[in-house]
Parts: C-alpha cells; sequence; structure tokens
C-alpha cells in the first residue's frame, strides 16, 4: 500500500484535508514516547488504496519542538511514497516558508493551495500555473472543506509517487551554495540518504544534524572562519532562514495579484471582530462572559433565567418525562441532556430489575448485575451528555480561533505564576471536567509546564464535585443553623482555586522549575466553525473519554458493589446491612488516617462513613452522595434521602457527631484529591514516564491531607491559624532561597 | 531611528534590522518570518499589557516583550 504524508502550517486546514480524504477509517493514536496525536486512515477511491498519514502541524523542519522533530523523522526515516504540502493560501508567504524546506528532500511532494475560496473572496488573484513553474512542483487549487480539487489533488499525488524526485535548493543563489554543496559531497561520500537536505541542516548548525555527522560539521566550521558576511557574520542559521523568505518574495509571490478594490482591507471582518474581543478594556469581561454562557449552557438548571419569569411549568409531573425539562425552572440543553440520559438509564434498568425477578433470579445476581454492572453503566453514560455539550462549546471556541486569543489576553497573568497563557483553557474546562481538560494541555509546549498544569486541573472544582458541595454545605446549614449554603459553596471553589495557584508557584520553584517557555504564538483568522470538522473534533476528544472512563469506571464500580454488598466470608449482603461488609472492615481499620482531618477516630459512632466515602470517591465523585445515601439507609431502616443527600448528610451529622470543621474539612478533600479513575487515567496516558505519573498521584493526596487536615485544625482552634501561616511563611522563603542557589551552598547554572 | 520591536508604538509600522539572541527563540522568530528586511505593524497589546501583536508577511502573530526585545527594528515614518 503506498503511503502519503500530509504536512503543513498550524491551521492550514490540514485536519479537515484529512478528514475528507479518510472519513471512517481515521483513528487517532500518539506518536511513541510523545503525547502528540497521530492520525492514520485510507484514501479508498482509487482502486489501489493508500494510507494516508496526518503529520502534526508546523512552521519549520528545525529540532525546537517535538512536532517538528516528529514531522522530520518521519518523512526522513520512514520513506513516504508522496507528501502533500497543505498551504493556506490566504498566508502563502509563511507557508511556503516549510515548502522550501521539503523541497529538498528527495520525495514527491504535492502543494496543496487550500482555502482559495476564501482567497477569491478577498479580491486576491493566485495563478497557480505560474506558481507551479516558480516552486517546481505540483501545484493543485483546492478548499478541503467543500471537498473541492482534492480528486484532483489525488491523481496529481499519486502520479507523482510513482516518479523520483531530485531535493533541490532555493538556496542556489546564496553566498552558502558552495558550502551546501560541500557538505552534500561529503555526505553522499557516507552513503547519506536526503543528502541535500542534511547538507542544508549541517550548514544551519542544526543540533540533530551535528550530533549526527560530526565529520562534515568540521568542513563548516573551517568555512566559518573565512566568512563574514555584512548583516549576519557567521550566522548560517539566519542566513538560511533570510534567504529562503528572500525567495519566496522575489519568486513565489510573483504569482500573487491583488486587485486594487478589495486587496486593501483585508479580512474587515476578522479584524473588527478581534478590535472588540480583544480590546483592552472589553477583552476580559468578554471572556468571562463567554465563560459564563459555556457553564450555564451545560450545567444550569435555570437556563436563561427562564424561571424567574415564568414560574414552574417545565415539571411534567405526573409523566413518564417528569423532570425532563427541570423542575421550577427551564433546565440547560446540558441538564436536559443528563436529564434524559437519567430516564433511559433507570427505565432500562427497571426492566431488567423486573424481568429477572420474574425469571427468579437470586438476590445478589440481580443486585450484581442491576446494581453494579448496569449501575456503573448508567454512571459513566450520565457524565456523556453534559462533556459531549461541554466538549462542543470548547471546540467552537478553538475552531473560531477564540482559543489563541485568550492565551493571548491571560499570558501576563498566568507568567506571574510560571505558566503561560496557553495554560488558561485546560484550567478553565478542569471546572467541567477534568478528563478533557488533561487532554488539553497538549496544546502547552513544555513538559514541565504541562505536568504542573495537569496536576493543579483538579483542583478546579469538576461538574461531578458539585453534588458534594451541594449536600454538605446544606446539611452544614439545615443541621448547625449557620452561614449559607451557597457562600460555603463558593468558599470552596476559592479554596481549590488558591491551592491551584500556591501549588503552581511551589512546583515551579523546585521539581517543575523552568523558564517561562516563549511566547510566539500565530493568531489565525478568526472562522466560522464548520459543522463537519467540528463534529469530527468532538467525536476525537470523545473517543479519548469513552475508552479510558468506560473501563475504569465501570470496573470500578462492580468492585465497589462487590465489596459493599459481601461480608469476609463471601456471603451477600443486602444494602441496609452495609456495616457488615468488606467495605464498612476496610473503613474501620483506616479510621485513624482522618483523625487529624476531623472525621476519623474522634467521631462517636459508624466513624468510618466518611472515611469510606472519600475512599469511594477517590473511584468517581458521583459516589460519595451515592455512599452517603446508602449507609444513611442503613443506619435507620427505610430512609429515603429526598433532597439530593442533604438529609442523608445531615443523618451522618446526627449517627456521628461530626462538627462543622471537620465537615468542611470532609469537602475540602475530597476537593483536592485525586478526582476520579478517569482523571487518573488520562493523567497516565499524558505524562511522559512512569515517575512524573506516580509523582502526580502522591501530590494530588498529600495535597488534600495537607490542606483539609489546615481547615480542620484551623477551624477548630482557631490561633492555630498563626502556626500555620508560620510554616507556610518559612516554606515560601525557603523555596526562594533554594531556588537562588543560597541554601547548601548550591550553585545555579546560569 | 533604530529601537526594539517592543518599544514600538502601536500603530506604527517598522523594518527589522537584526533579531539578537540565540538559539531556540531566535529561530522560532525567523520561522514565523521574522527576518531583517521584513515589515511589521504593531497592532495592539493585549489588555493587561503584554504580549503585543503583530502584523507582518500578511498574518497576525503574538509575542510577548521578551522575545520582542531582541528583535531591532527601525521604525518607517
Amino acid at each position: 500500500m503506498k503511503k502519503f504524508a500530509l504536512a503543513g502550517n498550524p491551521n492550514a486546514g490540514k485536519t479537515t484535508l484529512f478528514n475528507t480524504l479518510t472519513g471512517a477509517t481515521a483513528h487517532v493514536g500518539n506518536w511513541p514516547g510523545v503525547t502528540v496525536d497521530k492520525r492514520e486512515g485510507v484514501y479508498k477511491k482509487f482502486g489501489d488504496p493508500i494510507s494516508i498519514l496526518d503529520l502534526p502541524g508546523i512552521y519549520s523542519l528545525s529540532p525546537y519542538t517535538p512536532e517538528e522533530v516528529i514531522s522530520r523523522n518521519y518523512i526522513l526515516n520512514e520513506n513516504p511514497d508522496c507528501i502533500i504540502n497543505i498551504v493556506d493560501a490566504t498566508n502563502i508567504e509563511r507557508n511556503l516558508y516549510l515548502t522550501t524546506q521539503l523541497l529538498e528532500i528527495d520525495v514527491p511532494v504535492v502543494v496543496a493551495l487550500n482555502m482559495m475560496d476564501e482567497v477569491k473572496k478577498s479580491g486576491v488573484e493566485i495563478d497557480v500555473k505560474l506558481l507551479e513553474e516558480k516552486i517546481g512542483l505540483p501545484v493543485v487549487s483546492i478548499s478541503a472543506l467543500h471537498g473541492e480539487g482534492v480528486d484532483e489533488l489525488m491523481k496529481k499525488a499519486y502520479e507523482a509517487s510513482k516518479t523520483k524526485r531530485q531535493g533541490k535548493t532555493v538556496l542556489e543563489n546564496s553566498e552558502l551554495v558552495h558550502l551546501i554543496g560541500d557538505c552534500k559531497i561529503a555526505l553522499d561520500g557516507l552513503g547519506v540518504k536526503d543528502s541535500l537536505f542534511h547538507a542544508v541542516k549541517l550548514v544551519e548548525m542544526d543540533e540533530l544534524e551535528v550530533a549526527a555527522h560530526p565529520q562534515p560539521t568540521k568542513v563548516v566550521e573551517e568555512f566559518k572562519k573565512t566568512f563574514k558576511d555584512d548583516t549576519f557574520g557567521t550566522d548560517f542559521d539566519a542566513i538560511v532562514a533570510d534567504a529562503r523568505y528572500k525567495y519566496i518574495t522575489k519568486h513565489y509571490t510573483k504569482a500573487v495579484k491583488k486587485s486594487v478594490t478589495k486587496g486593501k482591507d483585508k479580512n474587515t471582518k476578522s479584524d473588527k471582530a478581534d478590535k472588540i474581543i480583544t480590546h483592552k478594556i472589553w477583552g476580559i469581561p468578554i471572556f468571562l462572559a463567554i465563560l459564563f454562557v459555556v457553564f450555564h449552557v451545560t450545567f444550569s438548571e435555570n437556563f436563561l433565567f427562564l424561571g424567574w419569569l415564568l414560574g414552574d411549568w417545565t415539571s411534567l409531573s405526573g409523566t413518564a418525562f417528569e423532570g425532563l425539562f427541570g423542575d421550577g425552572a427551564l433546565a440547560s440543553p446540558g441538564v436536559v441532556l443528563f436529564n434524559l440520559m437519567d430516564i433511559v438509564t433507570a427505565t432500562v434498568i427497571e426492566w431488567v430489575n423486573a424481568g429477572l425477578e420474574t425469571l427468579g433470579a437470586s438476590e445478589w445476581a440481580i443486585g450484581l448485575l442491576c446494581d453494579g454492572v448496569l449501575g456503573g453503566l448508567a454512571g459513566v453514560l450520565s457524565f456523556l451528555p453534559q462533556i459531549l455539550v461541554l466538549f462542543l462549546l470548547f471546540s467552537i471556541l478553538e475552531d473560531t480561533g477564540y482559543m489563541a486569543r485568550v492565551a493571548f489576553i491571560l499570558d501576563r497573568l498566568f507568567r506571574k505564576f510560571g505558566l503561560s497563557g496557553r495554560a488558561v483553557m485546560p484550567m478553565i474546562m478542569g471546572f467541567g471536567c477534568s478528563v478533557p481538560a488533561m487532554v488539553n494541555t497538549r496544546t502547552l509546549l513544555d513538559q514541565k509546564e504541562r505536568t504542573t498544569t495537569i496536576r493543579v486541573i483538579p483542583f478546579f472544582s469538576c461538574g461531578a464535585k458539585l453534588p458534594i458541595l451541594t449536600a454538605v454545605s446544606g446539611a452544614i446549614v439545615m443541621k448547625f443553623g449557620v452561614g449559607n449554603a451557597d457562600v460555603i459553596t463558593y468558599g470552596m471553589y476559592v479554596i481549590g482555586i488558591i491551592c491551584a495557584i500556591v501549588s503552581v508557584i511551589l512546583m515551579r520553584a523546585t521539581t517543575q522549575k523552568g523558564d517561562v517557555t516563549p511566547f510566539i504564538m500565530e493568531l489565525p483568522t478568526y472562522r466560522k466553525p464548520q459543522t463537519t470538522s467540528l463534529l469530527l473534533h468532538v467525536w476525537d476528544k470523545l473517543k479519548h473519554f469513552l475508552e479510558k472512563a468506560f473501563t475504569i469506571i465501570l470496573a470500578s464500580t462492580v468492585i465497589i458493589w462487590i465489596v459493599s454488598h459481601f461480608d469476609w466470608n463471601w456471603h451477600f449482603l443486602p444494602d441496609e446491612d452495609i456495616d457488615k461488609s468488606i467495605l464498612a472492615g476496610v473503613g474501620s481499620l483506616i479510621v485513624p488516617l482522618f483523625t487529624p482531618l476531623g472525621f476519623g477516630s474522634q467521631l462517636s459512632n459508624w466513624a468510618w462513613v466518611f472515611g469510606v466515602a472519600a475512599i469511594t470517591g477517590l473511584i468517581a465523585k458521583e459516589n460519595v452522595v451515592a455512599t452517603f445515601s446508602a449507609l444513611a439507609a442503613c443506619i435507620v431502616s427505610g430512609f429515603v434521602d429526598s433532597q439530593e443527600g442533604v438529609s442523608s448528610v445531615v443523618q451522618m451529622i446526627e449517627t456521628t457527631g461530626a462538627t462543622i470543621p471537620a465537615l468542611l474539612a470532609f469537602i475540602t478533600f475530597n476537593m483536592t484529591t485525586i478526582p476520579c479513575f478517569a482523571a487518573v487515567a488520562t493523567a497516565k496516558l499524558e505524562s511522559p514516564d512512569k515517575k512524573t505519573f506516580t509523582n502526580t498521584l502522591v501530590f494530588w493526596l498529600a495535597t488534600s491531607y495537607v490542606v483539609s487536615m489546615m481547615v480542620y485544625v484551623i477551624g477548630t482552634w482557631l490561633w492555630t491559624a498563626f502556626i500555620f501561616a508560620g510554616i507556610w511563611a518559612v516554606v515560601f522563603v525557603l523555596i526562594r532561597l533554594h531556588s537562588k542557589g543560597k541554601l547548601f551552598n548550591r550553585k545555579v547554572k546560569k | 531611528m533604530k529601537l526594539k520591536l517592543s518599544q514600538l508604538e502601536i500603530g506604527k509600522s517598522a523594518t527589522v534590522n537584526f533579531v539578537a539572541g540565540e538559539g531556540k527563540i531566535r529561530r522560532r522568530l525567523f520561522d514565523m518570518g521574522i527576518t531583517p528586511g521584513t515589515e511589521v505593524f504593531v497592532r495592539k497589546k493585549a489588555p493587561l499589557g503584554d504580549p503585543i501583536e503583530i502584523t507582518l508577511r500578511g498574518y497576525e502573530v503574538a509575542l510577548r516583550k521578551t522575545e520582542a526585545s531582541i528583535v531591532t527594528v527601525e521604525e518607517i515614518q
């Protein structure tokens, strides 16, 4: 099977073309050793199927980003039969810079001039024939989005793949041409393939090249001694880049003709939009407003605040769809889908339950299947609608080009903490769900920055933690008659954010130390998001979630069900006997662990309930409130929770005698600890090595332990706040000294 | 008048004169088309004053003042 590779700049429409070519055959994997997406698929329109590989978006074949190294190694070592170089016609000058580098490799290359429809609209004409002549490669104008010209492109690529091509360089008029020639001869002598490409890279003194071919490097060094350029000195790297761009402006852009009438005000719509979106004063409020809309559409139970205007008209009480569109107010699309999924899964489980009962299945078999397996499935599926909506909305923001602007707007703020503006979006997505948020850290360039961001994402309390917050804070207000449930909830969000900021500062000063990565980022033209590419985008992300979350959450709910429904002699226990279960036994053993947090041995009865709830919460945060309800039912027989966990928690407080600080510590622990197994699996996938991943787990457990202990201790004995303040002050000072190299007489590398 | 790209006022155009520094950042600037002789136009600053957005070769790029300060430009009057 022939292999074609797609290469091009980011935002050139490469992925759209890839999707058009491969359709349903596409699958996404990882390049070995790095977390960069690897997309492969098959083009089937010819009798001969062709494998298509989408290389990561790159500006150059330098060795400075993992994407560049991957693309370069692939093209040089894997012998693709043809490279399809996709070029954004609206931004032709910079896009052709990569083309001048691909030109030097001995592989057939076809240039796909994308977005020609947009170019025409803006009043610019590109003479494709002339461009083809100048570059010396086949050029096909296409619109990847509308599928125009794609068949012709593939035909040309197929023809090209049957030929052999000799690399050629645009540096032929450069003062370095002889040096390149000498290097090429030296490399040919060594039997190196693609010698022209390697020769040019050698002249540039490219890191990878110098390491691979030390001998010819000497030729370059010798030449340097005799050479001097007026502008660049002996800076060959600069001379080469400059020569490429000069060649492009001198020869290629001749083919671009701007018509006088429209040419001047290019992209006016995009420019106008940008003026408002990144406005000096309005930029940040607009960002906050967009975020509000995203979360409102996904999570709000009072969509568009219609509940205040219209009153209760959505409950559909008494019908099969009770609660679908909300209760007392219109629910947001995300919540409607959530309710719908809930109704469907509950009905299915009910049917299966009834069916098994008529068949006379034993109680434990029904329990295992309905509560364990199907309950677990329902648990995973219940996430799905809201994650889907969230993915969709974030994908829209990404496809329009807004995400890049967010990084631009907030970079300054984030740099203060040692991160770049690109870390903003993953963190904000964390308020929705940690899993997609962690996947989204791929936009960060630096590994240490990524690890830091992944570690603090759980502190941005996700949707699944909200029920814990409302149940426990509601119970505190109800039982003790103090405070306001909303204030407690918001306070917890704030604690999470403070944890994140402190952790970032600490990590960037110690284990994840590193300079803030350079921020040189293209701001793509605003574009209308296109349905097909949007759907593919969402599907890509969703697949990640499904593959990981499904297996893990399902397995864990089954395990939890088993250990909470069997005793140590493997006798089945009905729901209300959970206190005799293996889970309760394990829970009692670990009670002392939670004593410093206020929900351990100091509780009078049933001391293990909070510990068990916290542990089930490590698997999925939904489990916490569910565990409370199950346990409440087993403390008081016939207990039914009517207020989304609040009355269960009140029951727990009455039975155990937990104090307010202990309850606050309990929420804090849940907020800052391992978020769920799905997130753990994602963190593992996104970590560079095993050690980093293990440290991430330790970090989460340690942070939650320390922070919730502080909440409990300070909440109980206020004066201890001064002690903690003192400890933290010392920690900060020590870290400052350490990073300046003043501690232990350590020398700091400059 | 020669000055650093980071010092160029909003709405002003200039020609790139020289790119200092070394390694990664410098190479990136070249790859993005910031080479001597290129005309650049400072479009705006981010709401918090940094990074800046510049137009060159028909497209927009954002860079921090730290990176912009290694680029020497000559203002076009």
